[in-house]
């Protein structure tokens, strides 16, 4: 597995996908820190996380867009199937991978926070911080565990990034699509699917058992989708 | 030793390998043949677990394929069609990687060091693999087959898209690999398994057709105009009691067979029949032969009739 994580963030370090992405991260998020904080004269950092929630759900289905897609399109996931190394190994490697680029992308962050503390009176609210912090953070992993899921259906990395996108951008409108349905309990059910409500906790600054419970289980859950999907292509 | 046994393979309708059974023993190179679509890839992969069979089983020195896949995996190093290359590493950093995801105890700088040696890596380890030709390509693909020493290698189509030199070099260092290893090596190109492999399965539509020593099936190699010979005695008494047979014009030395023991190819001419000269003059030395076969088939007609769809007489085993 160690050596999955290693391949996997060297794939991303050694070409332009790391930076690029870290770029695109920084930009937006260095956008919207200046509204809301400097521009804004706020301590206030609660605006400029939950302004980065669609960033995130755009930004992850690049990081993890080849993770599977690539290996199937240049046949290297023969030598990985071929080795002596369990699936779960391979898909946790993958997804540990995957995670820790993000967390790279999240760094910008704590710069943020200290430049807070350097130009304002007071620091920021640290509860608030690392409350959405964490937040993101699970939020980034169920959004990879989902996204490598997507991947490993496709040899496409570019099918990959799109559909993540999609299924991105439907997570980000599930609350509206809910509205819509008119029977009762399903409109409930579809609305306690909302990454955005689970996520809405966090960015008080509370830490909610159940949110975290949420995120986790759909991490869990579809990185045992994609272990399945690898299974399966063996016995196809 | 590797045991194939009733292995099916079917897509929806298609069989793509149809109960296909043999056995490679320790140290052997089997030569795996067929024409392009035969089922050669779609075999090895099921014997590496990269894909799952329909039925049978493959056994790899007691360690069975679906019941224990770390165990029979660990064995084995494979070199599939299009060799599994990451193109944004340097060779020496892919080759460590493949190191730890084998799983490999030795001793790893050394060990690695002595795989590029022996696959002549050794001058191009810090070169990234997309600018590599596809000579080298497949010699890193090698390289990583051959980590951890493993008692099975699966070689399949190592040769294709070499230039003749490189094929001799692959040849002579798969030649050399054969005495350590068991060898599964598939072809297309008949020439390459006979100069090659012990023993040859030929498949076709996913059916083994033959599985015979090489030596058996291309007795007669160089034609109709040629005798195949088994004699016991010394090589110099042998090749001039032949050539006092009248109609003999080349004499060769195969291949020793045993203590004592040659096989020779005598080229002689056309038309002529020189069983009965033979045989007086290897009696008249008092030198039993033990094989003589005249002419026949070539291995070239031999293939062409196994792979198309008419059967050869006494082909199947």
């Amino acid at each position: 597995m160690k050596a999955i994580l290693k391949r996997e963030l060297g794939s991303f370090f050694n070409s332009a996908v790391g930076y690029v992405v870290m770029g695109i991260y920084y930009f937006f998020a260095g956008l919207f820190f200046y509204f809301y904080c400097i521009s804004g004269n706020s301590k206030d950092m609660a605006g400029l996380f939950s302004s980065m929630f669609m960033i995130t759900v755009l930004v992850i289905p690049i990081i993890t867009m080849k993770s599977l897609s690539e290996e199937k399109r240049q046949k290297t996931d023969q030598a990985l199937l071929t080795s002596p190394l369990g699936l779960g190994e391979i898909v946790v490697g993958k997804f540990l991978g995957s995670l820790i680029m993000f967390v790279c992308c999240l760094a910008i962050y704590i710069l943020f926070a200290l430049t807070l503390c350097f130009y304002t009176n007071g620091s920021p609210d640290w509860a608030v911080f690392f409350g959405n912090l964490l937040g993101t953070i699970l939020l980034g992993a169920s959004l990879i565990a989902i996204d490598i899921f997507i991947s490993s259906l496709t040899e496409s990395m570019i099918i990959s990034a799109i559909v993540g996108m999609c299924a991105g951008l439907l997570i980000f409108f599930i609350d509206s699509i809910a509205n819509l349905v008119s029977v009762g309990w399903i409109s409930t059910a579809i609305s306690s699917l909302s990454f955005v409500d689970h996520y809405q906790n966090y960015t008080t600054g509370i830490f909610s058992v159940a949110d975290t419970v949420f995120f986790l289980s759909i991490t869990v859950l579809f990185n045992f989708l994609t272990l399945r999907v690898l299974e399966k292509r063996r016995w196809s | 030793m590797v045991e194939v046994k009733h292995l099916t393979k079917t897509y929806g309708d298609i069989k793509a390998v149809d109960d296909i059974s043999f056995t490679v023993n320790d140290g052997e190179i089997l030569g795996f043949l067929g024409p392009n679509g035969a089922g050669k890839s779609t075999t090895m992969n099921i014997i590496t677990g990269y894909i799952s069979s329909t039925g049978g089983t493959v056994t790899i020195n007691e360690s069975e394929i679906l019941k224990d896949p770390k165990g029979a995996k660990s064995q084995i190093g494979y070199l599939p069609e299009i060799p599994p290359l990451y193109m944004d590493m340097t060779v020496r950093k892919y080759i460590e990687f493949m190191f730890s995801i084998k799983k490999v105890k030795l001793p790893k700088q050394a060990h690695i060091d002595e795989v590029l040696s022996l696959t002549k890596l050794m001058d191009h380890q810090h070169r990234i693999i997309r600018n590599l030709s596809k000579g080298y390509r497949q010699r890193v693909g090698l390289a990583q087959a051959l980590l951890g020493n493993p008692p099975v290698l699966i070689l399949d189509e190592p040769t294709v898209g070499l230039d003749p030199n490189q094929i001799r070099e692959f040849r002579t260092l798969i030649k050399g690999l054969g005495k350590k290893h068991t060898v599964i090596f598939s072809s297309h190109i008949l020439s390459e398994v006979s100069a090659i492999c012990d023993r040859i399965v030929v498949i076709n539509n996913g059916r083994v057709v033959a599985d015979t020593k090489t030596l058996e099936l291309s007795s007669a190699i160089t034609g109709r105009d040629t005798l195949s010979l088994q004699v016991e005695g010394s090589v110099t008494s042998v090749t001039s009691a032949l050539k006092t047979v009248t109609g003999v014009r080349k004499i060769s030395v195969d291949k020793q067979l045993g203590e004592n023991i040659y096989s020779y190819t005598v080229e002689h001419e056309k038309g002529t029949d020189i069983r009965k000269g033979v045989f007086h003059a290897m009696s008249k030395n008092n030198m039993p032969i033990l094989y003589m076969n005249e002419g026949g088939m070539s291995l070239e007609e031999a293939y062409l009739r196994l792979t198309s769809d008419k059967p050869l007489k006494g082909g199947k085993k």
